[in-house]
């Protein structure tokens, strides 16, 4: 996978959580996944088209999670409810923006469909071209999430 | 000094998000506001009651923010009504398009509650 899609993707989960959550996590290595199951306990999942196609996934595990919707919202969350799916689902469209945003700049025109979000111990993760994907594991102090990107250039690279 | 007493219709398919913005505005000190799940029931709403600023998401299922902005213009009744994206669609054409149909400002997420108070107060300053 082309390294501008993985710089893209960290820097704007980095952008997107400190600026709507105020959270500031730490990205560690990036690493193959060959399999579908998820690496947290909710995930949010967006396709995308254009210039490059495939999915991006965002995979938190609930301690985290639970920080960050309670620190957008300005509410205490207790577990992994609507709410929280709901805020997963928006995270994961705006890390989708700000990363569609960085590719621009690199000359490629990225469009997103609009986020599913599936939840639950061991669930899987259907990406669009079917994998393997690229995973950037993130830490926070509430625990990690995790990127999970399956994506190629249209034209085939 | 800007009339707190304003109406503020959000317009978002997500609840976090119209949460997200209640909460800055209600900091701002706008408490008057209503909220519409989709573009379609935004324009009902605007079609029922007198709203002063409109602060709108882009992709929503049946009828986008881009949709909604452009029935605003085409009404006779509604078309001066401030009308503030608030969108994760970053990409040039959409902000050009956007222009076209006469939005009145755009702000990409994520942002700060001061950027989006200080577009708020550039639209109605």
């Amino acid at each position: 996978m082309d390294v501008r899609f993985i710089n893209a993707f960290l820097d704007g989960t980095v952008d997107v959580l400190k600026m709507m959550a105020f959270v500031d996590p730490r990205a560690g290595k990036a690493y193959l996944k060959k399999d579908g199951v998820a690496k947290g306990d909710v995930s949010g999942v967006i396709g995308l088209t254009g210039a490059a196609r495939g999915s991006l996934a965002l995979s938190f595990s609930e301690p985290c999670i639970l920080k960050v919707v309670s620190n957008m919202l300005g509410e205490e969350q207790a577990s992994i409810n609507g709410d929280v799916k709901d805020a997963v689902g928006e995270l994961t469209n705006m890390v989708s923006g700000a990363a569609r945003k960085k590719l621009e700049a690199e000359g490629l025109s990225v469009t997103a469909a609009i986020p599913t979000v599936v939840s639950g111990g061991g669930h899987s993760i259907r990406h669009v071209l079917g994998g393997p994907s690229i995973i950037i594991p993130f830490e926070t102090e509430s625990g990690p999430f995790f990127v999970d990107v399956c994506l190629t250039l249209a034209n085939g690279s | 000094m800007m009339d707190k007493g304003l109406k503020i219709l959000i317009v978002d398919d997500f609840a976090t998000m119209r949460k997200v913005i209640r909460n800055i505005l209600k900091q701002i000190g706008y408490e008057n506001i209503v909220e519409a799940e989709d573009g379609a029931i935004g324009l009902r709403i605007l079609k029922s009651q007198k709203i002063d600023l409109i602060v709108c998401d882009w992709n929503m299922p049946n009828m986008t923010g881009l949709e909604l902005l452009k029935a605003v213009r085409a009404d006779d009744d509604l078309k001066a009504t401030p009308f503030l994206m608030v969108t994760a669609e970053a990409l040039q054409e959409n902000v050009v398009a956007a222009v076209k149909a006469g939005v009145s400002n755009y702000i990409v997420k994520p942002f700060t509650a001061e950027t989006l108070n200080d577009k708020i107060q550039k639209i109605l300053g």
